[in-house]
């Protein structure tokens, strides 16, 4: 990365430049302030910047080389599972046939789009043990909240109106709580063990008939099997409660066990996570949602479905949720999911797995000499560490990150899940190579050293970045959220 | 098991099972109860190459009509736009779309940058104070600009347009009963909200007045009028826009709207048969806490130099957790850049040629349609689309036309039962006069 003033794109415009190439102009010419009624005719230009096209492909290569992907760097950020991005998908999305296709054109002439997206919610009702999937939510919170929408509408269609709660684990994803808030629902947190594993009498004491749902991932954000889920399925579904699965963490599990095997009613995945759509700087995503046969009636429309030899948009749906996006989901990211599948067929997900938990457990055995480790046995894909070691030193979990930085690497998740003190969550996954492990650990293990022996080196980074730690605080407090031309 | 994706070999996976001091990976499933198990491998289809993989999605994309093959006279929504070549080169720059969200800014100033200049070009074409980094689509944000308004108010009624297109009114009732709100539509008059019936419905429980502008059937609404009625009621005023249309008309924040909410993609962003696209949100500073999602700013670091984060978190579901002003999370970051780049590369005067190129091809369109003997439903100022009434229903037109290498416009039949036979027809600045003069004629030969 180069250290050096960056402008604007604004600040590189100049009066007169054109960037642009519109098609050439060949139908008879229309005064537009005659077709326009002059209150609604636009007086002020948008300062939109005018550039050449060279000027605007080196602005943002110059930005490009300002930031930090998968592609740059080893990037073990928990619970996002930043693993490879595959380029046969980015060659797929853009073939004409599926970039250039209008949602509404009349379904004989979407045949293969419906198909594709017919057999990927066939993949992912294997791979969840679900009955049906719907691929219209757009990330994972978005099908969180159309799952439990699902679960809102089944209860209701009962009669059943005095579910108002939803419960969630105090190691839960922030988006669970959110995500309850906006389908109607009060949270009600659960404790966790000192093992990390849900506390179930705390669960036994919180479960009712005003139980809706239990959110749960599992793995948990600890990176930890909930052992006892049979049991806790048990606790909630004789309350008359469902069971909500995050499925944040489904790297973990592929072909090791299934949600709809664990008693879960209602599954979302995170396409961008588990199946390689890429990140994007922090979306596109794609979450669809699956669920058991009881809860099917409810899902939003219009549903996929094949009749015969074709495939159709389902519209006739009278106890749908409704729509919850426009059109079918985030079609590009579903054709780069679907083609993951594709590339690694049945034996290639099994071994994501275990090769992404493996990857993960000898990470945590080499590093957990340096760092304290609160729950010490075996991990699924990620574990979590505790800074508090270093703390004591004066070094936080923080200034550890931003050391990462003077490396090369992308920190792990900070500060997350909440109950763990200074955290620090390290989620590898499978593509990378031990060599790579090996590396981050040593660094990350150098660092735990200077803490010991140098602490301002950690204390001051990053000392090789772009720009070194911006004030946030003076962000919040006057905020300036756009640029003005001076 | 060897795949390209999969660096591990046999003697790295001995190496690291030592080291954690158990002899297979399966010892490490061992918490999993044997009763949720599960055992062998998923009923999913046999991996296939790269070269035999790209061959059967080939296969698989030329069963569908696409749009650089097909003339499509096909909006509603989503539009076939002029998108800069420079677009995709800027969008396969892996350090942009294999990042995560900017969570570390001193790695992310490239996205951070980008986003804060999508804020800004937003904001210029909006003509409002403030914008977020972008939400999932139009529809969606148009949704989360009612529960805002619902929160800010404490009112419980949304009124919305029937003009606003029929999807999106669907996604906001579906996030309404969520909340408890209830929506209730404002009729139409001559294709534009009807103003009395607004008067009427309005009422001391009234959040917010939700309209689009250009509306649905592509006419423009009386923004000022609705302005004026939605104040006075002290409700909040949210217009839903498509960005382009703004390059040549009066942008909603000249007439005094609260929220701005939108679809970006007309800038940049394939149509993808349906997403993702890039829904924005914009707002006046009065509102800017209360905005969903997320927001860039510009600071210092410790030398004075210039950068950006992500700021006034506090609103967000990671900090507040059931608190949160909603529960978004990612947003649409790449096409915020797609939209970015696209809107960069038209500059001041290309988004103004080019909204100019769309109101003049749609208005000689329709002048062709009438020469043509065809009714043209609503007369009046527009943008792109306008509706024509045939002497068949739309769905068996639009399968003749297909076969012509023509994609028809909207059935608006099935939203607007008493609009029959009529298509919302889309003319963008990629029809030729050519494309558009033989799409009439063969419209023309369409009989019962």
């Amino acid at each position: 990365m180069r250290n050096e003033y960056q402008p604007l794109i604004f600040e590189g415009s100049r009066e007169g430049r054109k960037g642009y190439s519109l098609p050439n102009f060949d139908t008879p010419e229309f005064s537009v302030s005659e077709l326009i009624p002059s209150e609604y005719l636009r007086q002020e230009s948008p300062e939109l910047p005018e550039l050449s096209e060279l000027d605007i492909m080196r602005h943002y290569t110059a930005l490009s080389n300002r930031n930090h992907g998968v592609d740059s760097g080893f990037y073990p950020l928990g619970s996002c599972t930043m693993k490879y991005n595959p380029k046969v998908n980015e060659a797929v999305c853009r073939m004409d046939g599926f970039a250039h296709l209008h949602p509404y054109q009349p379904e004989e002439s979407t045949q293969g789009a419906l198909e594709l997206l017919f057999e990927l919610q066939e993949s992912l009702k294997e791979i969840t043990g679900m009955d049906e999937v719907t691929l219209q939510p757009a990330a994972g919170a978005h099908g969180e909240w159309t799952g439990l929408m699902l679960i809102r509408a089944y209860h209701e269609a009962r009669g059943d109106h005095k579910r108002t709660k939803v419960i969630v684990p105090d190691s839960a994803h922030g988006t669970n709580p959110a995500s309850a808030t906006i389908a109607g629902y009060e949270t009600v947190t659960i404790k966790s063990l000192e093992n990390g594993l849900v506390d179930i009498e705390d669960l036994k004491a919180h479960v009712g008939e005003d139980t809706a749902a239990l959110m749960l991932t599992n793995p948990n954000t600890l990176g930890l099997f909930e052992e006892n889920i049979l049991e806790m399925a048990k606790i909630v579904h004789e309350a008359g409660g469902k069971l909500y699965y995050d499925g944040a963490n489904l790297n973990a599990v592929m072909s090791k066990a299934r949600p709809g095997d664990m008693g879960f009613d209602v599954v979302h995945l995170n396409l961008h996570k588990t199946f390689t759509g890429p990140h994007g700087g922090g979306g596109p995503g794609s979450g669809p949602v699956g669920c058991k046969a009881d809860l099917i009636p409810y899902l939003p429309r219009p549903v996929i479905v094949k009749d015969g030899e074709s495939y159709k948009l389902d519209f006739d749906r009278p106890e749908s949720i409704g729509r919850v996006k426009q059109y079918y989901g985030n079609f590009g990211i579903n054709v780069r999911a679907y083609t993951y599948i594709r590339s690694m067929g049945p034996d290639g997900l099994k071994a994501v797995t275990e090769y992404a938990v493996l990857n993960a457990n000898y990470m945590m055995r080499r590093l957990q000499e340096h760092f304290d480790l609160p729950f010490d046995r075996h991990c699924k894909h990620e574990f979590v560490l505790s800074g508090r070691r270093q703390k004591k030193l004066g070094v936080r979990t923080l200034d550890i990150a931003k050391r990462l930085l003077d490396f090369g690497y992308h920190p792990p998740t900070i500060y997350f899940p909440l109950i763990v003190e200074e955290g620090i969550m390290v989620e590898p996954t499978e593509t990378e190579s031990k060599e790579t492990l090996d590396g981050f650990c040593d660094i990350m293990i150098q660092i735990a050293n200077e803490a010991i022996q140098n602490p301002e080196i950690v204390q001051n980074a990053p000392h090789t970045t772009v720009v070194k730690r911006l004030d946030e605080t003076l962000a919040a407090r006057k905020p300036v959220l756009r640029y003005v031309k001076e | 098991m060897q795949h390209r994706y999969l660096p591990m070999t046999d003697q790295d996976q001995k190496e690291m099972l030592d080291r954690i001091g158990v002899s297979s990976i399966d010892e490490l499933f061992a918490d999993i109860p044997e009763s949720v198990r599960f055992k062998g491998e998923y009923n999913i289809k046999a991996a296939v190459s790269e070269p035999d993989l790209l061959a059967e999605m080939a296969a698989m994309a030329k069963k569908n009509a696409n749009l650089k093959e097909y003339k499509s006279f096909l909006g509603a929504g989503a539009y076939d736009h002029y998108i800069p070549v420079v677009v995709d080169h800027v969008l396969s720059r892996s350090e942009f779309y294999t990042a995560y969200t900017p969570y570390q800014p001193e790695i992310s100033q490239g996205v951070l940058q980008a986003i804060f200049e999508f804020q800004t070009m937003i904001c210029e074409m909006t003509g409002m104070e403030v914008a977020n980094a972008s939400m999932y689509d139009g529809g969606t944000a148009l949704a989360e600009a009612a529960m805002l308004s619902a929160g800010h108010t404490r009112r419980k009624q949304i009124l919305v347009s029937r003009t606003v297109q029929p999807d999106t009114r669907e996604i906001l009732q579906t996030y309404a009963r969520g909340q408890n709100l209830e929506v209730v539509e404002i009729p139409e008059q001559d294709g534009v909200t009807s103003l009395t019936q607004l008067e009427e419905l309005m009422n001391e429980n009234t959040a917010c007045v939700l309209v689009q502008y250009p509306n649905f059937f592509g006419r423009i609404e009386d923004l000022a009028a609705i302005e004026k009625i939605t104040h006075a009621n002290k409700s909040l005023f949210v217009v839903s826009s498509n960005p382009l249309a703004l390059g040549v008309l009066t942008p909603p924040g000249k007439f005094g709207a609260d929220i701005v909410v939108g679809d970006a993609q007309p800038f940049g962003i394939p149509t993808s048969y349906g997403g993702p696209y890039c829904g924005f949100f914009a707002v006046t500073e009065k509102l800017m806490r209360k905005v969903p999602g997320r927001l860039v700013g510009q600071t210092v670091d410790e030398e004075g130099k210039r950068g950006f984060v992500l700021t006034l978190q506090a609103r967000e579901q990671h900090i507040r957790r059931d608190k949160a002003t909603s529960n978004i999370c990612s947003n649409q970051a790449l096409c915020a850049l797609a939209a970015s780049v696209s809107m960069a590369t038209l500059g001041k005067q290309g988004v103004r040629e080019m909204a100019s190129q769309n109101i003049q091809k749609a208005h000689y369109a329709r002048n062709q349609f009438k020469s043509a003997g065809f009714e043209v439903v609503y007369e009046g100022p527009g943008f792109n689309e306008f509706i024509v009434r045939l002497p068949i229903n739309v769905d068996a037109a639009n399968k003749r036309l297909l076969q012509k290498g023509f994609i028809g416009g909207f059935n608006l039949e099935k939203n607007y039962p008493e609009l029959k036979n009529c298509m919302l027809v889309c003319v963008t600045e990629m029809r030729k006069k050519a494309d558009i003069d033989t799409f009439v004629r063969e419209m023309g030969d369409l009989h019962a």
